[in-house]
């Protein structure tokens, strides 16, 4: 800190503790100690309190004491002459503000101030804040996002740890004008890296400047509006305080732990547009805590020397002493060093395309309205096709289009399209097509003003009349793809050819090869068995965040991500050897029904630095895998059914166990092995090895109905195979029970196989 | 009173001290023809065979002089065996004389436990806490007191402990502690060391200087990891962990209408309990019948430093100031306890009204008052020296308390720089780590010790602070040398702005700390050991107290502890730069152990240099040493200072409007 900084941090704490404190009282003389207060759906009751105090707050009653430990955080003002130094001073001033800041914050909750109502405003792509009463609750208009959600958090989870998303900036103001703010968040959204925006300048917020100029602002668009006053910071680092909790293993109290993970693992910053008030400084000094330098567009003093943050601690960048020909680029370059001085590793692929392209893109909708013409869905067929070929049989970087353009389309209008790519590689094999095949998605995602769903004969592309009107066309498609299969599968990629076809006879021509080669796939995935292969293969991506955990990935058992196959984790280990996918020779098998083999079990020994001895491939009961915190599901044994539940992260309802998923998760994840409840991915559910050692898929009695929908049809197969075939009907969801006695009536009525096997303990 | 002319050899007022206070009472003891050490050092020539180390007296078929070259003593004993047993009991004496410090503090510690220790009570109960996990003692669920006796036990036992190896070793670095393995050099116990060396030093036993050297560096040991840092911790636990606080030092301290005692002396047990009784509202009240507006508490050498860092205690000043202070006339009382009392006090005190009371059972001094001090009594104790105080308020005489006084900023225990550095989320050391390894910091002196009236008062100590902050080398402090440091308004932080080079400025501007950093008396040089173990912990800055880019010097020593100090730091791996004089000047060869022997054997040594520019020179080379050792970026100021308050202050000088205006910046030529 400087003084400077100390006076108006410790003053802006003392302020903003007094503010908890009445704001307490009041509704304690309103309220009543009694009431409950909660952030909806997380299991972290209030997150930043829960981690820096470990206190699980449930009423208002239990403010009381956070709101004394703030006050015992904060110290006097430093004076103007002999001084005493101020800088752990005022760092725990910040964590003071911290503090109250999400004590105000939840009594807001609960006077219906929170999340901040915005008249007007809609969260991008309909990622609705979500109420513990899921769909009744708001909508995803008319107010802000307010805090985050464990299920969005989980679901980042991956793209943090694998560096698609490098990290998140935590934007507090109002920029110079409505340009620059654009610029700065397409500069952020271009990076992939997460924005939060809140506060405000003499009243007007980023996030008011984003709107007017119609920037989509929700979870899809990886810019999520907090609210427009600097409390609402306090939702970033309640993010941050469960991204340790949740990936990091960590418990509610282990303050410095959760601190020091933060500091070296998740690359945040905080960008300060605007003049900057006392009760900024304040939240400024709780974030260095965290290790988060913060950055200003103003005049500010400078703290540069380092230590708490990894870099510099504060850093002033007065907006019109930016290098630039304009503010446009001033703003650009703002970006750019706050990305320098957090750290953040940041791979941007140049891709030469009209619009903005980057992951942050990846969510957006194109609603109907917005939509200049679309390829696939009800009123055409899309499909995408990837095949490798003879290095000398193509030409890279040749994009062709094969019929007509869409200039001739009615607006909204609908047309057939054809994506083939060609690859071809001295390190490709077949085995990958469907592994860069699947990429498509992501890829043209990335397009802003592009929506892509679904792949091969069922893709479905949108593109906006905003992107239609900056130039985008379909050979666009061929130029994203090649830039970004040479970027991301450099290694195992050497040439990049795609043609885009319109042309109705060829198109029936392709379709055809590419149906006849997705049978073949499907077929050789379905004859992929782990007897089949002598090599599994580890994934220890999540380590940066989850250091003890490690994933064996089986040909019939896909990671816990939902993300990574045996497949891909081969074709990653061909694109980096020495990277998170490892090869594991099975060498031993000692156990067959259990799944225990001697390489694996080494594996995890040392990959789990000595925290797992054995991994058991197929069990639930006897040392199952560990999981980090990504997980899609998760199972858990319900002992008076003699079966188990396997319940969605995208379900918030309660669960027989007494637990919502966000409560189990911290049972779950974190590296750490627990008989009885493991984490998985949603499509290991159809493997014939899913705990296979404790009689497998028949022991299901409950699972979440968007399972159920999500994937009907594969798991009748599962029935079928199961020699069952009225078993899903027989399993319980959320809309049939969520307790245990319900539950154990609708399996005797339905007559459930599970109560009649062998026990499971 | 007509002026005397004042006997001196040939040194001015300036040349005696630079501290006006000093000055003052130097012309007023002239005036007054009196004695002061500054005068019987210039009347006394040291006695050039004991100065050299080369006088043997310990048989009497002797004492032995050997004054030329190849001379031996009665019994054979070379100059290099002479030098070396003088040396290594020095180092005995001042191990022993912390050590017994830290003994009687595990005895005030007990009888706490025990409940016996009329007004004391435990201050630190967390430290106490982790000292005891520290040590092996169950901690969980149990009383305090419980705690504190099992602590003062195990502390009593490091003393006695025969075999094996002092607990708080523990706390040095991996390498270090598998170094003293392998020579054997862990102190079994504080106090067999120091018989040991009392033994083989005796006349017919250890006759090889590295040897004895060897041994001495092992009693040290038992003093700076052993005895004295438990005389650190036990008091931190007894008396507060120090943290940061605003207080003022020199005699402008001394007030002239209130009863001013002065304690003075090493312990901090006596001084507190008189602390307490001086505002205890009936001696108060006594105070002001005898004409009195209150009673001032004042302090002088370390024992000043130990109420100075834990309570604000003004300190009248540092070592050669205990006579001086009498010589204001405004004196009541000084109350001395143990170590660097000189003797002159009693009759110096006979020239004017003060009373001097010696109260440890292990000082008596002639001519002076002795009142016993007993922690079982310790409060009735301390009233009845401050009632003694007030009586004798009524008997002064002229006084003259030179109007000088500076502001100073002590309290820089490890545990609060740890603090300081990250909060209590984040304490830590890797700011002052990140801050050396990047050449913000060029490296870190120790500048602690003595005065020594043999060369002028505080000079030494205020132009090395002055040259190394200019150098961006942090100073950490202890004893009367950063009494020396406050008198030149060193220990502020303002101080950081005026004299420190622009990367040692800009970490005191993010902190808010002194760039010279005040951490107690001399038994609290341990707290110097600890930090330094607490860097290399931190990482960065290599595994061991040897590769740290940092230097200790002692530059105006005068005492055995000083000695002993400057041995355990050289034995802990740190360059020590002692001055004054070469105390085995007589043996090149013993010389040329203490430093080039030694950094091969430990990584440290100990270097006599008599000029402060030399000491510079060699400080600064060494630490470059350790830098470029270390693969640090090499020392270059250019590339720091542009963080601060300073633009955003000239901002503040505008108005509103103006302000909103430049909010964002001067906009960029050819914009």
């Amino acid at each position: 800190m400087s003084r400077y900084i100390a006076t108006r941090a410790i003053r802006g704490a003392h302020a903003i503790v007094g503010e908890a404190a009445s704001m307490l009282d009041k509704a304690l003389s309103e309220k009543g100690a009694d009431t409950p207060v909660s952030f909806p759906n997380t299991a972290y009751y209030l997150p930043l309190i829960l981690g820096m105090t470990g206190r699980e707050i449930t009423k208002v009653g239990d403010l009381q004491s956070v709101v004394e430990q703030a006050k015992g955080l904060l110290h006097p003002v430093p004076p103007d002459r002999r001084w005493t130094p101020y800088l752990g001073e005022t760092l725990d001033s910040g964590m003071a503000t911290l503090l109250a800041e999400e004590t105000i914050m939840a009594l807001r909750f609960i006077y219906g101030l929170q999340p901040e109502l915005m008249p007007g405003f809609a969260l991008a792509g309909g990622t609705a804040f979500t109420s513990p009463d899921n769909g009744s609750g708001p909508s995803a208009d008319g107010h802000l996002n307010g805090p985050i959600d464990d299920i969005q958090l989980r679901s980042w989870g991956i793209q943090l740890v694998d560096g698609r998303m490098p990290g998140f900036a935590a934007i507090v103001g109002c920029a110079k004008t409505n340009e620059v703010a654009v610029k700065i968040v397409r500069e952020l959204q271009r990076r992939n890296i997460l924005t939060f925006l809140s506060g405000n300048v003499n009243g007007r917020s980023i996030i008011h400047q984003l709107k007017e100029e119609g920037v989509e602002l929700g979870y899809d668009t990886y810019t999520v509006p907090f609210g427009t006053d600097t409390e609402s910071a306090i939702y970033a680092l309640g993010f941050a305080v469960r991204s340790a909790l949740t990936f990091g293993g960590m418990k509610g109290g282990q303050a410095r732990n959760i601190l020091l993970y933060n500091k070296n693992r998740v690359f945040a910053f905080v960008l300060a547009l605007g003049e900057v008030d006392d009760l900024k400084y304040a939240t400024a000094a709780g974030a260095i805590n965290f290790g988060f330098p913060v950055i200003a567009d103003t005049i500010i003093p400078e703290i540069l020397p380092t230590g708490v943050t990894t870099y510099e601690h504060v850093v002033s960048m007065p907006f019109n002493e930016i290098e630039g020909a304009d503010d446009l680029e001033r703003a650009e370059r703002l970006v750019q060093k706050c990305i320098e001085i957090r750290g953040v590793k940041v791979r941007v692929t140049e891709v030469p395309v009209p619009v903005p392209y980057g992951s942050a893109f990846e969510g957006e909708v194109v609603r109907k309205t917005d939509m200049r013409v679309e390829f696939g869905g009800k009123h055409s067929r899309a499909f995408e096709y990837l095949l490798m070929a003879d290095l000398d049989e193509i030409e890279d970087g040749k994009i062709e289009l094969v019929g007509p353009a869409f200039d001739d389309v009615p607006d909204q209008g609908a047309m057939d399209l054809g994506i083939i790519v060609k690859v071809a590689g001295r390190k490709m094999e077949k085995d990958f097509e469907p592994v860069l095949e699947r990429q498509i998605h992501y890829f043209v995602n990335g397009a802003s003003g592009i929506q892509h769903i679904g792949q091969r004969d069922i893709a479905w592309i949108r593109i906006s009349h905003a992107a239609a009107e900056k130039g985008f066309n379909v050979k666009h498609f061929g130029e994203i793809l090649h830039a970004r299969f040479h970027a991301e599968f450099g290694s195992i990629v050497d040439k990049v050819q795609v043609t885009i076809l319109t042309e109705p006879a060829l198109h029936a021509e392709w379709l055809a090869k590419a149906r006849q080669a997705y049978e073949e796939r499907n077929v050789r995935i379905g004859s992929m068995t782990d007897e089949s292969v002598d090599t599994f293969y580890s994934c220890t991506l999540c380590q940066s965040f989850a250091p003890n955990h490690v994933c064996m990935i089986s040909p019939e058992r896909l990671g816990l991500c939902g993300a990574y196959n045996w497949l891909d984790c081969k074709a990653s280990y061909q694109i980096n050897p020495t990277g998170p996918n490892q090869p594991i020779k099975k060498q031993t098998n000692l156990d067959p029904v259990k799944g225990y083999y001697s390489g694996v079990n080494e594996f995890a020994l040392s990959a789990s630095h000595q925290q797992v001895q054995e991994v058991s491939m197929y069990s639930i009961m006897e040392n199952p895998m560990t999981a980090c915190g990504c997980f899609e599901c998760i199972a858990m044994v319900i002992p008076e059914t003699n079966g188990i539940m396997v319940l969605s992260r995208e379900d918030t309802s309660m669960s027989p166990a007494g637990m919502t998923f966000s409560t189990l998760a911290g049972m779950a994840g974190g590296g750490l092995q627990t008989p009885g409840i493991m984490g998985h991915g949603k499509f290991y559910i159809l493997s014939p090895k899913f705990i296979s050692a404790d009689g497998g898929f028949k022991r299901v009695v409950w699972m979440s109905s968007i399972l159920k929908e999500q994937m009907a049809e594969q798991l009748k197969e599962v029935a079928i195979r199961e020699g069952d075939p009225d078993l899903i009907e027989k399993i319980a969801d959320e809309r049939v029970c969520t307790d245990v006695e319900g539950l154990v009536a609708y399996l005797a009525e339905k007559n459930h196989p599970a109560p009649n096997m062998p026990p499971i303990f | 009173m007509p002026p005397e002319t004042p006997k001196r050899k040939g040194r001015t007022i300036e040349q005696r001290s630079i501290d006006p206070a000093a000055q003052a009472m130097l012309i007023r003891a002239d005036e007054l023809g009196l004695d002061t050490a500054f005068t019987r050092a210039e009347q006394m020539a040291p006695c050039p065979i004991g100065a050299n180390g080369t006088c043997c007296r310990v048989c009497f078929m002797g004492p032995c002089r050997l004054v030329k070259d190849g001379q031996t003593g009665v019994c054979g004993a070379t100059v290099e065996t002479v030098t070396a047993r003088n040396f290594a009991r020095a180092i005995a004496a001042g191990a022993a004389s912390h050590s017994d410090h830290g003994r009687d503090l595990a005895f005030t510690l007990l009888a706490v436990a025990e409940g016996e220790a009329q007004g004391y009570k435990i201050r630190d109960p967390f430290k106490l806490k982790k000292l005891a996990e520290e040590l092996g003692i169950p901690t969980d669920g149990r009383p305090v007191s419980e705690l504190a006796h099992d602590v003062g036990e195990k502390c009593l036992a490091q003393f006695s402990q025969q075999r094996g190896e002092i607990a708080m070793i523990e706390r040095a670095p991996k390498k270090r502690k598998e170094l003293w393995r392998k020579l054997k050099m862990v102190p079994r116990g504080i106090d067999r060391e120091i018989v040991d060396i009392l033994h083989r030093t005796h006349m017919g036993d250890d006759q090889d200087p590295e040897h004895i050297l060897a041994q001495g560096m092992r009693a040290a040991l038992g003093d700076g990891w052993g005895g004295s840092m438990i005389a650190t911790d036990l008091s931190d636990i007894l008396f507060g962990t120090p943290s940061p606080l605003v207080s003022q030092v020199n005699l402008g301290v001394l007030r002239k209408d209130e009863v001013n005692i002065v304690v003075h002396g090493h312990e901090p047990t006596l001084s507190e309990m008189i602390l307490a009784a001086t505002s205890d509202p009936e001696l108060v009240s006594h105070a002001k019948e005898k004409g009195a507006k209150g009673i001032n508490l004042a302090g002088i050498c370390c024992t000043s430093n130990e109420t100075l860092m834990r309570q604000g205690v003004p300190s009248a000043g540092n070592f050669l100031h205990q006579e001086l202070a009498i010589i204001t006339g405004a004196v009541d009382a000084m109350v001395v306890d143990v170590q660097c009392i000189m003797q002159a006090l009693p009759n110096l005190a006979q020239k004017f009204h003060t009373h001097v009371i010696t109260t440890s059972p292990k000082v008596k001094i002639t001519g002076a008052i002795h009142i016993e001090f007993d922690e079982h009594h310790a409060l009735d104790i301390a009233k009845e020296i401050v009632r003694k105080a007030i009586d004798n308020y009524p008997n002064r005489g002229e006084v003259n308390i030179p109007d000088v006084k500076s502001d100073v900023v002590p309290g820089f225990s490890h545990e609060y720089i740890n603090y300081m550095l990250g909060g209590s989320y984040r304490s830590s050391f890797r700011p002052l780590n990140d801050a050396i390894m990047s050449g913000r910091i060029r490296g870190v002196v120790a500048d602690v010790g003595c005065n020594n009236p043999r060369t002028t008062q505080d000079a030494s100590h205020e132009y090395l602070v002055r040259e190394f902050l200019k150098n961006d080398v942090l100073l950490v402090e202890t004893g009367c040398g950063a009494i020396a440091s406050g008198k030149y308004g060193y220990l502020l932080g303002e101080a950081a702005m005026q004299w420190a080079g622009p990367g040692l400025r800009e970490v005191c501007e993010a902190t808010g700390m002194p760039p010279v950093l005040h951490m107690g008396s001399c038994v609290d040089n341990s707290r110097i050991l600890t930090v330094l173990s607490q860097v290399v912990a931190e990482g960065g800055l290599g595994e061991d107290i040897s590769d740290v880019p940092a230097v200790g010097i002692a530059p105006e020593w005068m005492s055995e502890k000083a000695i002993a100090i400057a041995t355990y730091c050289a034995a802990s791996g740190a360059y020590v730069i002692m001055g004054i004089s070469n105390p085995v000047e007589g043996s090149p060869v013993v010389t040329d152990v203490l430093s080039r022997g030694w950094e091969e054997m430990v990584g440290g040594k100990i270097e006599f240099v008599v000029e402060p520019e030399e000491m510079v020179r060699r400080a600064l080379g060494h630490i470059d040493k350790k830098r470029e050792a270390l693969k640090l970026p090499a020392y270059d100021p250019e590339r720091f200072g542009r963080s601060g308050d300073w633009r955003v202050l000239e901002l503040e000088q505008l108005s509103p409007e103006e302000r909103a205006e430049a909010l964002y910046g001067q906009p960029a030529s050819g914009d």
